[in-house]
This record gives C-alpha cells, sequence and structure tokens, in this order.
C-alpha cells in the first residue's frame, strides 16, 4: 500500500459513509443518540479535506491525518475512538512509503488495541470492536495472499461481525442503559467499521 | 495560584452552569473553566474546547478535568494522550460532574495541590445524599 492507494481508501470510506449515512444514523436512532451517521458524514469530509490540504507523502501519514481530523471534528464517541484507531494505525506504519500486507495487518492490530485502550471495550460488547477484532483476524490470516486477498477476506469478516451484533445486549456507551431493549439492533459503529473495510477491499482489488 | 477545574459536558449550557456553581461556592481565586457541546453549538465534545480551556484554567498548579458521559469521557482521554510531558499536569477525575465539581473547586480554592483536588472529587463519587 503506497500513499495514493492509501487515500484512496481513505476517500472511500468518506463516499461510503457519506451514501450510507441515513443508514447509520437509523440503526443509531435505535439504541444511540441518532448521530452517528450525520457525525461520522462530518468526520470524514473534515479528513479528507485534510488530506487535500497537508498532502501527506506516506500511507502512516494519510491515516495519522486523519485521526486528528475525525478526533477534531466528529462530535460523539466515534471520533475519538476511530481518531485514535487512525493514528495508531498510522504510527505503526512510521514513515514506510510502500506497506506490504504484513505491515498493513499490523496497523490493523494496532488500530484495534488503539480502541479498545480508549473505550475499554472487548468483544461481545455491542460495539465497533465486535466487527473488527474479526476483520483484523481474517486479515491476518490471508495477508500472506496479498493485500488484496486480504482486505476481502477482513471486509467479510467484518460485514458478518456486524450482523452478529444484533442479538447482543450492548455493554458500552448510551445503548448499554437499555439493558434487554438494545438486543434485536446492529450496532451503528460495527455497521461503520464494516464500511472500513469494505473500502479496503474495493480499492485494493482495483490496484 | 491554585489548581484549575475543567469542566466536560455534551452541553455547552451545562457545563457552563455547573463551572458557574462551582465558581459561586468556590470564590473567585480557582479557574474554573467550561468545555461544552461541540464548536458550531451542538451537543457533543470538542478536544480544541477542552484544550483551551486547560490552557485556560492551569495556573502553573495543574488542572483537573471532570467530565459527564461517553464522548465527554474518551474525548478527554484521547487529549491527555496528545498533551506534551512538558505541558501543564492534567488529570481526568472519575467522578459526577456537579458534586465533583464543587468538591474539586472547594479544595482547590484553599490552596491544596493536584493530589488533594482529584481525591477530593472523587469522593464525592461515594457521598450519599440521604
Amino acid at each position: 500500500m503506497d500513499v495514493e492507494l492509501c487515500r484512496a481508501w481513505m476517500l472511500r470510506f468518506s463516499e461510503l459513509v457519506d451514501a450510507e449515512a441515513d443508514r447509520l444514523t437509523a440503526l443509531d436512532a435505535a439504541i444511540g443518540d441518532g448521530d452517528h451517521g450525520v457525525n461520522m458524514r462530518r468526520g470524514m469530509k473534515a479528513a479528507v479535506a485534510a488530506l487535500g490540504e497537508s498532502q501527506p507523502d506516506a500511507p502512516g501519514h494519510v491515516l495519522v491525518a486523519t485521526g486528528r481530523a475525525l478526533v477534531a471534528k466528529t462530535g460523539g464517541a466515534a471520533g475519538p475512538l476511530y481518531g485514535t484507531g487512525f493514528r495508531r494505525a498510522g504510527k505503526a506504519l512510521t514513515d514506510t512509503e510502500v506497506a506490504s500486507a504484513a505491515e498493513v495487518g499490523a496497523a490493523l492490530v494496532a488500530m484495534l488495541a488503539g480502541i479498545q485502550e480508549l473505550g475499554q471495550a472487548v468483544e461481545g460488547d455491542k460495539t465497533m470492536v465486535d466487527a473488527l477484532t474479526p476483520a483484523v483476524s481474517a486479515f491476518e490470516a490471508s495477508a500472506g495472499d496479498g493485500l488484496a486477498t486480504a482486505a476481502e477476506a477482513a471486509a467479510k469478516a467484518a460485514a458478518e461481525g456486524a450482523v452478529a451484533t444484533v442479538p447482543l445486549q450492548a455493554r458500552k456507551g448510551r445503548a448499554s442503559y437499555l439493558g434487554e431493549r438494545s438486543i434485536g439492533h446492529e450496532d451503528p459503529g460495527a455497521a461503520s467499521t464494516a464500511l472500513l473495510l469494505r473500502a479496503l477491499a474495493e480499492v485494493t482489488a482495483q490496484s | 495560584m491554585t489548581v484549575g477545574i475543567v469542566l466536560v459536558s455534551h452541553s455547552a449550557d451545562l457545563a457552563e452552569a455547573a463551572a458557574e456553581l462551582a465558581r459561586e461556592l468556590a470564590g473567585p481565586s480557582t479557574a474554573v473553566l467550561a468545555a461544552g457541546g461541540t464548536e458550531d453549538g451542538r451537543f457533543g465534545t470538542s478536544i480544541d474546547k477542552i484544550e483551551a480551556a486547560v490552557s485556560g484554567a492551569d495556573s502553573g498548579d495543574g488542572v483537573a478535568i471532570l467530565m459527564d458521559v461517553g464522548s465527554a469521557v474518551l474525548t478527554s482521554k484521547a487529549l491527555l494522550a496528545e498533551l506534551d510531558d512538558d505541558g501543564p499536569d492534567v488529570r481526568l477525575v472519575d467522578a459526577p460532574l456537579v458534586e465533583g465539581a464543587i468538591a474539586a473547586a472547594v479544595t482547590a480554592s484553599t490552596g491544596q495541590d493536584l493530589d488533594a483536588v482529584v481525591a477530593a472529587a472523587e469522593q464525592a463519587r461515594g457521598m450519599h445524599k440521604l
């Protein structure tokens, strides 16, 4: 993954968030405060704008700049969570100009670790961690087959992980106050995480 | 010079009102600054607002940050991870926002250090009212 591919990943993620913003907000309206789609759209638009201004010269720098914009502009809990995740992923790539599949896998591991450290969520809490954890495992398991194959496996695992949050009872965030009433709804953070991996699969398939 | 207090809430009005109450009880010597809502006036949290309030509240003796819930906590934690080691001594306090703010501000007004201010605010967590 070079800087252009990483930038394309972020642009595609922003497009998918924009296209799916209404669905993300509807999911969030069911168990959260109903602003996830709007917040993510605002955050990723700010990130894309920041990437245009700062012109980062390495994939890690693209991810750090994206994270910084998301923390500053998103507004909800997704801002610091995604923001920290992207920054950790970017720092894991350091100044590497072309990241191998294994290095992208290590960056995704760092993203997950950063998100879990900040939010203190574990698998089964009905959060973005439920999509990202299986995605990272799937990516690492097929990283030897190349970036596109690993990304496709990760996207599939993230989508399945997001759907698998439906029967879970939330243990984090506003939804946790709902107790059993949070059961039966897909977690919006897991849904947007699935879009992040879908975006990676799409841009790597084309490269 | 006293420890500064920063109050982070999803609501700008709530943060400002809680700060006003704490200032009223602590007196004018203590800096209690509000960092509520987003930069464009919505409910939510802004890392830039929190950072500005921390800078404004710091007089060299450190700053205690109290938060309501959710993104207020996560954004404050994210800010703490970003701050330079040579910047102000900033501590997140695990306490209810209003009760903790009052305890922190009154303790700070007596000239006690950051450890004492944080401890006083955290005691508010277990304080019985009835």
